[in-house]
């Protein structure tokens, strides 16, 4: 396992082999039946054996909101923390703890409204965190409001004619941040979701994966047009690293890089194959990947990319802690407290 | 030219100057002379929040007073005898100040017509007739300083900024304090740049010589070392410094990594700095993007086993309240440092306040009871942060120590306690199930508490066998799962409350200073006003009113005897910079009548204030 998932090196390996039932808490899921986060947990659970972790090596950390009940699911160690500051939490367990594999469950409120400062400073640091974004584009747990990801116009409770807020998408927020990995998937898309997950586990340093989740009280079908098999390869692009990227009917569809810098979504047999540019997740400029974070309609969804915008490498901010301290000690040798007490200047009174 | 030797027990020096003068510096120096020397001090820096307010103007006054002595002192004196005046700012600043009789130092080249307009003087004091009541010691301290320093190639501006080491030559030389900490202090300081150090160290030696020859000084002093104090090595310390180093020890002592969540804040921030350069001891800083942030990695880091500490001053404890409630809800261990300054809001950032206690105490949603501390000088920062480690990682609470701008960065000296006895704290971290089910397997309940002091197991990530879930939803007595019972809710707030009101049991009675076994008032304090309580009463005393002192360094819970104290005396004082805190806190627990002497005015008591008050209280008994 160890050769797969680098970034895990320093966490303790199961004695014995796992199975999806080995994650499985003995606390009654709570979540509306037909919810999206069903899948998400049966997916998440079905995914952990394949690390081969020791169980309680292995921490869920969440905020409020729906999604964040999530950790009381998983039997391994976990904390249901308070709005929107998981990742803050999850940095202090990550900076003293290397020998954890931590991930951090969070909603589109959570994350992107009361947590977004923590957000984006985990992200930068690139604390070595795997955060799972629930997004749903509504407020759940408080019964449908609006979100920092709903479309501008939408109807809810706190918005009887519309709301006026301009849509965030997790995203680009995340590109912006400069995190190293930043990956979206589908609740519903088992296989997708899988390998975005294992992707995200091999990855060194703060990886941020929004799942595209259904709520289906308050804001049911808001991503229906791309699970729906009539409409979603027209609408939807599967972005694979090295490969041109292409969607709809028969790939007809393409994306190019246009004389002034811009994406733009064109009908491939005209653009030439030749031209369709081909996805480089690891490219150090984020530029290009925010670009496609920029090419979705955020209402009809059209032009939508999944799958891993950028994964590249940069030292995680907690070993970067961890390295300096030894180095210190190195250099210094070890504290010694009394010599610290005492000082240079001191006297003696008889 | 040999000058007369004049022994006096007590001095007391205010260094004042534009906040571009150096006049902190200047009175650290000072202050490490004197403390090499042996005599007992205290300090109280003052000084503007902007970092350098406009020149020449009385905000921009930086201050910094010094007492010493030949015996055991706490305070650093009500007023100055000697005030050092480095413009007409600093003068117009301070004279108030200043008892008729005593010495003034004025730099007199900045008694330039628009430096006395700027700050609203119609003609020179220096000329008017105003200083008449002071031994005034007129001194053109800048050009006599640059002219000391003609013969180095460094800029005027260079030369006129060493004004400041001239004058500490010549206090050096008036007090008779010695001169070899100042030369190797700025040995280091200026080691990369050669000129402006022999330009410094010629500056000191200058003011020396000044000192020595000029007629304006016509006596030097002495103050003997201070003999009362316990023997043993002394080093003088100021609070923040103290306080950072008390959490180096809590963590050898409880084996236990430290980590520092913080966001800067004044008068916190050196706690920062300070933990900062010691990660040589393994301490891990993080400086958060708020301070919310920073105390949510201190949080996460408790949660894996770590010795958790998050500083701030008030403005960031009100932000830290949700996570502070997270914290007595997952009953963490977690120190929380609040560093006092005047408030509300912004407040006065660089001024001393004690108005955060009801914030610790109450500031929270819900029955959320934290345990207070507070020390009560600068070193004794020290042994209230093992405190309260002690008490966080033994109860699994945050813990609230607080301390506040005076002790921060006013200094004492300390006597250096040994490593050897410090008292060790026990993590007692959960390796086992603790619960078997009804199935006979063994199981783990990370609420099962300690039967004698209400603790629930720490059990850390990692740790096999124990993985469970916490948050900051009700959780059912035990076994900690989600419980929305209302039975269950009643009995783990009464189970939280009763866990915080049972520390009592390890904590020391309150200890009474009555040298005459008969007095009828209580003089009652906490934190920083330790000094001027102590000084008052001694005054008190020496005046022929019997009164007697005490002083809590924990206020939640109270020490056990603390009501059978307040009801053996006719009359109880407390005096609290603030409205009267901790006098609500002690009418509500123990139905006595407080009577309170209270003042918010950025700066510690003075003990003369003290002494009056209790006079008065004393007349209508
Ligand atoms: S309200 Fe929506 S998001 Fe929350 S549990 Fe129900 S379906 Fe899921």
């Amino acid at each position: 396992m160890t050769d797969t998932f680098p970034a895990l090196s320093l966490v303790p390996k199961s004695e014995v082999a796992q199975s999806a039932k080995d994650f499985k808490s003995d606390q009654e899921v709570r979540w509306c039946p037909g919810c999206g986060d069903y899948s998400i947990l049966s997916n998440v659970q079905g995914f952990l054996p394949e690390l081969g972790l020791a169980r309680e090596n292995i921490v869920f950390i969440s905020g409020i909101g729906c999604s964040s009940r999530f950790p009381y699911y998983m039997n391994t160690f976990g904390m249901h923390s308070i709005h929107g500051r998981a990742p803050a939490i999850a940095t202090g367990l990550a900076v003293s703890r290397p020998d954890l594999s931590i991930w951090v469950i969070t909603g589109d409120g959570d994350a992107l409204s009361i947590g977004g400062n923590h957000l984006i400073h985990a992200l930068r640091r690139n604390v070595n965190l795997k955060i799972l974004l629930f997004n749903n584009r509504i407020y759940g747990l408080t019964k449908g409001q609006y979100s920092p990801t709903s479309e501008q116009g939408k109807i809810t409770k706190s918005t009887p004619e519309g709301s006026l807020d301009y849509a965030f998408n997790p995203v680009s927020v995340a590109l912006g941040a400069e995190a190293t990995f930043v990956a979206r998937t589908m609740d519903s898309d088992r296989k997708h979701m899988t390998e975005i997950l294992r992707a995200a586990a091999a990855h060194e340093g703060a990886a941020l994966v929004e799942i595209y989740q259904n709520c289906n009280i308050f804001n049911d079908g808001a991503w229906e047009p791309l699970k729906d098999a009539d409409t979603r390869d027209d609408l939807m692009m599967r972005l694979e690293h090295g490969e041109p990227i292409r969607f709809g009917a028969d790939l007809s569809k393409g994306v190019v890089r246009l004389s002034d810098g811009h994406l733009a979504v064109v009908d491939v047999a005209e653009a030439g194959e030749s031209e369709i540019l081909r996805h480089d997740a690891h490219a150090e400029d984020p530029g290009l990947a925010f670009a496609l974070s920029r090419l979705a309609n955020p209402v009809s969804l059209v032009n939508t990319p999944i799958g891993v915008f950028r994964d590249v490498q940069r030292p995680s901010y907690d070993r970067l802690v961890r390295e300096q301290i030894d180095q210190i000690i190195d250099r210094r040798g070890p504290g010694d407290l009394q010599a610290l007490i005492n000082g240079s200047d001191t006297w003696v009174v008889s | 030219m040999t000058k007369q030797v004049v022994q006096l027990s007590r001095v007391v020096i205010r260094f004042a100057g534009d906040s571009g003068d150096g006049m902190q510096l200047t009175g650290d120096r000072f202050t490490s002379e004197t403390a090499g020397l042996g005599n007992d001090l205290s300090t109280l820096p003052d000084f503007p929040a902007e970092i350098r307010a406009p020149a020449g103007t009385v905000p921009g006054v930086s201050a910094f007073q010094l007492a010493f002595a030949d015996h055991d002192i706490t305070t650093p004196g009500d007023a100055p005898n000697v005030l050092v005046a480095m413009n007409p700012a600093a003068l117009k600043a301070n004279l108030k100040d200043l008892p008729r009789g005593s010495d003034l130092i004025v730099n007199t080249d900045e008694f330039t017509k628009r430096n006395l307009e700027k700050v609203g003087y119609a003609s020179n004091p220096l000329e008017d007739g105003t200083l008449e009541a002071y031994s005034v010691h007129a001194i053109a301290l800048t050009s006599q300083t640059v002219e000391a320093l003609k013969e180095f190639s460094i800029t005027k501006k260079e030369a006129e900024r060493a004004k400041n080491m001239y004058a500490l030559g010549m206090l050096s030389w008036l007090y008779s304090r010695g001169a070899d900490g100042t030369r190797a202090f700025l040995k280091k300081k200026f080691a990369s740049k050669p000129e402006i150090l022999a330009a410094n160290l010629a500056a000191f030696e200058a003011g020396w010589s000044f000192g020595e020859t000029t007629e304006s000084f016509s006596v030097q002093y002495e103050v003997a070392k201070a003999g009362d104090l316990p023997g043993g090595r002394y080093r003088n310390v100021m609070g923040n410094p103290a306080l950072a180093w008390g959490l180096i020890a809590a963590s050898q002592q409880s084996g236990l990594p430290l980590f520092l969540g913080s966001y800067p804040i004044t008068p916190a921030s050196d706690i920062l700095h300070e933990l900062s350069k010691h990660k040589n001891f393994g301490v891990m800083t993080v400086q958060a993007e708020d301070e919310i942030a920073g105390i949510g990695a201190a949080l996460g880091a408790a949660y894996g086993g770590a010795l958790a500490v998050t500083t701030t001053s008030g403005p960031g404890v009100a932000l830290k309240s949700e996570a502070i409630g997270l914290a007595v809800s997952l009953e963490l261990p977690l120190i929380v440092v609040d560093v006092q300054r005047g408030g509300p809001s912004t407040g006065l950032p660089t001024k001393t306040e004690q108005s955060d206690l009801l914030q610790a105490m109450f500031g929270r949603n819900g029955e959320s009871p934290v345990p207070i501390v507070a020390p009560q000088s600068p070193s004794d920062c020290f042994a209230i942060a093992l405190e309260a480690a002690r008490i966080a990682v033994e109860y699994r609470t945050p813990v609230f120590l607080l301390s506040d701008g005076y002790i921060a960065n006013g200094s004492e000296p300390w006597l250096v306690p040994s490593v050897a006895d410090l008292p060790t704290i026990d993590p007692n971290f959960a390796t086992e199930p603790n619960h078997v089910s009804e199935d006979g397997t063994a199981a783990f309940w990370p609420y099962l508490r300690d039967p004698e002091t209400l603790a629930r197991p720490w059990a850390v990530p990692g740790t096999k066998g124990l993985e469970h879930r916490i948050g900051g939803i009700e959780k059912a007595d035990g076994t900690g799962n989600i419980s929305y019972d209302p039975e269950n809710h009643d009995r783990m707030v009464h189970l939280r409350q009763a866990k915080v009101d049972g520390i009592a049991a390890t904590i020391p009675d309150l200890v009474v200073d009555d040298p005459s076994g008969a007095a009828e008032i209580l003089v009652l304090g906490w934190g920083s006003t330790y000094g001027p309580i102590g000084a008052a009463c001694e005054i008190t005393r020496r005046g022929g009113l019997n009164v007697a002192q005490a002083h809590l360094r924990h206020l939640n819970p109270f020490p056990r005897n603390l009501g059978d104290v307040l009801r053996s005396y006719r009359k109880v004082l407390v005096p609290e910079m603030n409205l009267g805190q901790l006098g609500m806190l002690l009418r509500a627990k123990y139905l006595v009548d407080i009577q309170g002497i209270n003042q918010v005015r950025g700066m510690p008591f003075k003990s003369s204030e003290l002494v009056d008050a209790i006079a008065a209280a004393a007349e209508t008994m």
